[in-house]
């Protein structure tokens, strides 16, 4: 049994009047692959984004309940929402470079919490290329405009923007919904090498792949967390009639 | 009856006519500027201070004050309008009365006719404020007359950064204005150079509100509060008062030159500053 890393307590989210989210129960373990899969529109996304705050963003949005990053609950009036987000990195569906050098991609978050040394700049845009596994590929131009890369190298690119922030938690939406087969698998290989250093949350709606590289998963209908096991125990023996009929491909 | 194929050549040749007629209309004017204007300029035209209300001597005095006065201009508006524009876009939220309010008056005074412009410029800065005939009078007035021009370029440059961009660097724990100023405006900044040169070119062609708040004085202006007269002032009153055509149209000429060369600056700038963005 692995450490508890995040916790989420009866967590509601609502757009204006529209519920997202119904009363959220989750144990994330750490350094271990959790799962979110179900059909589109039952709010994976909407949960992901609790978890670094991202929602507040949206006019009109609210959050009710808890979670508890290793015990120290994040809705909290005096909680720095910076923290925070330095410590859940977040991956998006659409890999999506800023318009700036290769280098400078990675640099940005490091700079922005205030690394000014050069040398020190220049060893984590290194060691966070390295984890991501994309030094290999473009060590050689890292001045080249990042939106030269390709897709797959683009989404390896935003992960090691996310690792040179050295966040604790990764949270990925369908990070490899963009990319193609090859691109894919890559993706998962660096997720299962990841997993050592960090706590990861992924949103997928391939089954195939919530049952390759995670841990845990959790199975999402209309705004609420159906299942929570076990990804062996959720794909082979579902509890609930409705994870099953999901996962034999009977809906959504 | 014409046949589709037919019938979509026709379309096809009138806009490539349009297109034609545009282009010549403007290389006549341009080719009879330079024709005409061509035989009034010398190095002195350019470089020799205006003697005998500019019947002779050269225009370098008219040179220095559109400079001088374009760039108080642009100081001015430049940062309230782009300051505006991320107002507008960034923090206001939308449909606030005040948001609302900053667009119908941006709205509003760029349609205004920069004659009356100038009377307010000439009663509020060069009367009530005692700035005089000035530069800072004609910078204050013109830095109004632009203002509409550069929020506009600046609010839509901005609204055409993904929206990505800014979830992706507040994720990574920026905060708001670090996303506004480190990712926002580097990308906006094409289109708010775009607004920049539109506003150049207005601030170099403007006469009438500038004979009412800079005046039209021929000496070299040293100061803010000194008066200056702008080439296209200078031209205007060589040919209203029958001074020298030639010399009208050597002055023309190098305005269209002056314009070529900030366009030219004002790209290079675009290019270095943007090089990242336009491989996408
Ligand atoms: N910004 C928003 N405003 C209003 N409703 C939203 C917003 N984002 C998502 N929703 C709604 O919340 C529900 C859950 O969305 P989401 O979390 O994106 O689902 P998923 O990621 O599982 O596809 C959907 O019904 C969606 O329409
Ligand atoms: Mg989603």
């Amino acid at each position: 049994m692995s450490q508890l890393k995040l916790k989420s307590e009866n967590i509601k989210v609502f757009y204006k009047d529209f519920q997202a989210l119904y009363d959220v129960n989750m144990d994330i373990e750490e350094n271990r692959v959790t799962a979110l899969i179900g059909p589109s529109g039952c709010g994976k996304s909407t949960f992901l984004r609790t978890i670094n705050r991202l929602n507040e963003l949206i006019e009109g949005t609210r959050t009710e309940g808890q979670i508890y990053l290793d015990e120290r609950p994040i809705y909290e009036k005096d909680r720095d929402v910076v923290e925070l987000r330095k410590k859940v990195g977040m991956v998006f569906q659409k890999p999506s470079v800023f318009p700036m050098s290769i280098y400078e991609n990675v640099a940005y978050g490091p700079r922005i919490h205030g690394i000014k040394d050069r040398n020190r700049l220049s060893e984590i845009v290194e060691r966070s290329l390295k984890a991501a596994n994309l030094w290999n590929e473009i060590s050689d131009r890292l001045n080249s405009p990042a939106a030269r890369l390709s897709g797959g190298q683009q989404q390896r690119l935003v992960i090691a923007r996310v690792l040179a922030v050295e966040p604790e938690v990764i949270l990925m939406d369908e990070p490899a919904s963009a990319l193609d087969p090859i691109s894919t698998s890559r993706l998962e290989d660096l997720i299962a090498e990841l997993k050592k250093n960090y706590t990861i949350v992924i949103v997928t709606h391939n089954m195939q792949q919530a049952a390759r590289i995670s841990d845990y998963t959790g199975f999402f209908l209309n705004g609420q967390l159906v299942e929570f096991s076990c990804t062996d125990e959720l794909f082979v023996n579902p509890r609930d009639k409705r994870t099953e009929d999901y996962i034999t491909g009977r809906f959504g | 009856m014409l046949t589709n194929n037919t019938r979509e050549k026709f379309i096809k040749a009138f806009f490539w006519l349009a297109g034609l007629i545009i282009v010549t209309i403007l290389f006549i004017i341009i080719a009879y500027i330079a024709i005409k204007g061509v035989s009034a300029i010398s190095l002195d035209f350019i470089f020799e201070a205006p003697r005998r209300a500019g019947k002779e001597g050269g225009i370098w005095t008219t040179i220095v004050s559109t400079v001088y006065l374009t760039l108080v201009s642009l100081i001015i508006a430049v940062p309230l309008g782009v300051g505006s524009a991320i107002h507008l876009e960034e923090y206001a939220p939308r449909r606030s009365w005040f948001a609302n309010l900053v667009n119908l008056t941006a709205e509003t005074l760029a349609g205004i006719p920069s004659i009356v412009f100038g009377l307010f410029g000439f009663v509020f800065f060069v009367i009530f404020l005692q700035m005089g005939w000035s530069i800072i009078s004609g910078s204050l007035t013109m830095a109004i007359m632009i203002l509409p021009t550069i929020t506009r370029t600046a609010q839509e440059a901005i609204l055409a950064v993904p929206a990505e961009y800014r979830e992706n660097s507040l994720a990574l724990g920026a905060s708001k204005w670090q996303t506004i100023s480190r990712v926002v405006l580097p990308s906006a900044v094409p289109g708010i150079i775009t607004g920049i040169i539109l506003s150049i070119g207005r601030a170099v062609g403007e006469t009438a509100a500038l004979i009412l708040t800079a005046g039209s004085s021929l000496g070299m202006p040293e100061g803010l509060l000194d008066p200056a007269r702008t080439m296209s002032v200078h031209l205007y009153i060589l040919a209203m008062e029958g001074i020298s055509m030639d010399r009208a149209f050597g002055t023309a000429f190098l305005i269209i030159g002056l314009i070529v060369i900030i366009n030219y600056l004002a790209n290079l700038s675009l290019r270095r500053m943007s090089y990242v963005n336009r491989q996408i």
